[in-house]
């Protein structure tokens, strides 16, 4: 397949590094995703032996997939967010806030304020509604007032970071708490109910395999058609076969292999997750695929290349807040969901998560670098920290010190391998590792 | 403030600016300039810096607008008011830094802002890399790094994508901004052949140029600017380098012709 065809590979490479590279980039596997899956492999293994074979068993596997999913959702809209040079630091308050509002309006507004009472099958839709369409309506707001009022977006959502939260006391006096929530909202959040169940999660694997595969034959049918460079034909089928394996082992081990300890049965892929699912690939497809992601992208590398290229970034950018806003209210509804409450400090410090994620997915704040898998994989990183130090007994300051550090040392090894310091980034690798490991140990209680 | 517009030829000029004035609070920076182009011309724009050069290009690219005068497009007058404006009467430029978004690859920076789409709207990735290719092959066929972010490519080779960009969309009037100014003398050259080429297709080219030497290697005119007024434009084949110095620095035409 290598013949006249082939452009993208370039002279000169040699060395078996460069090869190696050469066979990555012509896999389409990004490096920096490979080595993120491998930390996150490293990070698993670790903990299973340290707790004993306690890490790698379903039941904490579909507990981390349910966990990382409320970060991992805002943290794909954070990825367009700081790819376009910007920052969110309102995304807690904002997502305490939508939450509180979907809150009311299925136990207060509805039944009370409106007389309709509970328990109705239109409920969950009309708060899931309205807090999508605030989400979004706030997140205008804010983009607004970066895009067109000139105001960094740093001030501008630390203002909403204080507005926001505020407003929550405002709506609940006292701050009291709203419970319980309508019984089909809460399926949003997990639990037992809210999965997919045995034979819908295989169906879900499936579709999965399928709509890689598909997606696999048809960019290769594409790029023929142009008579473009494609992919050895060995390459492609077995990233297809190796991507249907891991759908499948995972569903099978997570998904189906966990029981529910109330019903007794295997409980499936969790709602949170198969709406993060939707959310990844809705995003990528975004990032990747349509005009609003390549300006965001082009944005963020050089943004008087977009403005000269004819691109209306103030508009683009306002786009990116407004996603982020309904993000917000996605990930408001599976933890209110998942908490069957609605409570004042509900997303406090979850901006520090979302932006933690993204940046240790790869997300560069110098703009015009970031991947939204990258961030979903960072969020699945950082909850596998929490939970694994959870396991292992280390008390929450001490695993805030943790993450901190993990934190600092990806985004060091990040920027060392970026310039080609490859002794800088091992060093960095090995000073987190010790910090890391000596915080562990000490924090064990 | 004498210029050259109409002359022997007859023809009518690719563009013409007449009158053109644009200030940033007091300051003028571009105070009643007229200039014009011919298919097939590179007149080149000189000066020290804070002249005007780039002031004056930037209204003809849509980049900034004038506060006053009046620009024609083969001889009709016409509204530049954004870079689409610009381009829709096929004018494209080529900016000093050049332009392209670094993170983005060869075929996404060509049809950055003119992206091809597919019926559903998505982008058409495989269709602008395949004309992205036929159109370096015909600028650049050394060039082969279609799929990496171009910062990674040479200046000259991130120098023929921004051309690129202008050939593939069929630019009439083309302002290229030091074009040469980031590049070892291999490249320059390269640069140099793509412009001849270019003038032999019929394409009108205004050259931003700090130096002296590209200036008379590949202009046919040479327009002086000093602190936003004309000093005066000249035929390359009538002056010699130290009168156009003079201009430069003293604002000085050369006698007779100014």
């Amino acid at each position: 397949m290598t013949d006249a065809t082939t452009i993208d590979s370039g002279p000169g490479a040699t060395g078996r590094l460069a090869r190696a590279r050469t066979f990555l980039s012509s896999t389409g596997i990004d490096t920096r995703q490979a080595g993120m899956v491998t930390a996150l492999v490293v990070i698993w293994a670790a903990f299973h032996i340290l707790s004993g074979g306690d890490f790698l068993t379903s039941r904490n596997l579909w507990n981390l997939s349910v966990q990382s999913a409320s970060i991992a959702v805002m943290a794909t809209g954070m990825v367009l967010i700081i790819v376009s040079r910007n920052i969110d630091l309102s995304v807690g308050s904002l997502l305490g806030f939508l939450g509180y509002v979907m809150a009311m309006v299925q136990t207060r507004w509805i039944p009370e304020t409106f007389g309709l009472g509970f328990g109705h099958w239109y409920i969950w839709m009309v708060a899931l509604a309205v807090g999508v369409v605030l989400g979004a309506l706030l997140g205008a707001v804010q983009g607004s007032i970066v895009a067109y009022g000139g105001v960094p977006a740093f001030i501008v959502t630390l203002g909403g970071f204080l507005v926001w939260r505020g407003l929550i006391f405002r709506m609940g006096e006292q701050g009291q708490t709203l419970s319980p929530l309508d019984g089909t909202f809460r399926l949003i959040g997990g639990g037992p109910d809210g999965s997919l169940g045995e034979w819908r999660s295989w169906l879900l694997g499936i579709l999965g395999c399928v709509a890689v595969s598909a997606s696999i034959y048809l960019s290769r049918r594409r790029r023929r058609r142009y008579d473009l460079a494609v992919r050895p034909l060995a390459v492609d089928l077995g990233l297809a076969a190796f991507a249907c394996a891991v759908i499948l082992v995972g569903i099978a081990a997570v998904a189906v292999g966990y029981e529910s300890p109330i019903t007794r049965k295997p409980t499936g892929v969790a709602y949170p997750v198969v709406i993060l699912l939707v959310v990844t690939i809705g995003m990528v497809y975004l990032s990747r695929r349509r005009r609003f992601g390549r300006y965001v992208f082009a944005i963020g590398g050089n943004p008087e290349a977009a403005e000269l290229g004819g691109i209306d970034t103030r508009r683009t950018i306002m786009k990116t807040f407004v996603l982020m806003g309904v993000l917000c209210a996605v990930s408001a509804a599976i933890q209110t969901a998942r908490l069957n409450s609605a409570v004042t400090n509900l997303g406090v410090q979850n901006e520090l998560d979302v932006i933690s994620a993204a940046v240790i997915g790869g997300t560069s704040f110098a703009g015009g670098i970031g991947t939204i898998t990258g961030a979903v994989l960072g969020a699945v990183v950082m909850q596998s920290l929490r939970s694994g130090m959870m396991l292992l007994r280390i008390d929450s300051p001490s695993q805030d010190i943790v993450v901190g550090v993990i934190l600092v040392m990806s985004v060091g090894i990040d920027a060392a391998l970026r310039i080609g310091r490859r002794r800088s980034a091992a060093a960095a690798l090995a000073i987190g590792l010790v910090v890391a490991a000596i915080i562990i140990q000490t924090g064990r209680q | 403030m004498n210029d050259v517009t109409m002359t022997a030829q007859g023809t009518v000029p690719l563009v013409e600016m007449r009158d053109i004035r644009v200030s940033f609070g007091g300051l003028h920076a571009v105070d009643g300039v007229s200039l014009s182009l011919r298919a097939g011309e590179v007149v080149a724009l000189v000066g020290g810096n804070g002249a005007g050069k780039s002031t004056l290009m930037h209204t003809l690219a849509g980049a900034h607008p004038a506060d006053s005068g009046q620009i024609l497009v083969n001889g009709e007058p016409v509204q530049i008011l954004t870079p689409r404006d610009a381009r829709t009467h096929g004018i494209e430029v080529i900016y000093q830094k050049l332009a392209l978004a670094e993170n983005i690859d060869a075929a996404g920076n060509l049809f950055l802002g003119r992206e091809l789409r597919t019926k559903t709207g998505a982008l058409d990735d495989s269709a602008m890399a395949s004309a992205t290719r036929d159109v370096m092959k015909r600028l650049n066929p050394r060039f082969r790094n279609l799929n990496t972010p171009v910062q990674s490519l040479s200046g000259g080779q991130r120098q023929s994508v921004a051309i690129a960009r202008a050939v593939h969309f069929n630019a009439r009037i083309l302002i290229m901004d030091e074009p040469t100014a980031a590049l070892g003398p291999a490249e320059t050259a390269q640069v140099r052949e793509l412009i001849e080429q270019l003038k032999s297709e019929g394409i009108g080219i205004f050259l931003i140029s700090h130096d002296i030497h590209d200036v008379f290697d590949l202009a046919d005119r040479i327009s002086v600017m000093m602190q936003g007024r004309l000093v005066g434009t000249v035929d390359k084949n009538k002056v010699t380098k130290d009168e156009v110095l003079a201009m430069i620095i003293m604002g000085q035409a050369p006698a007779g012709r100014g």
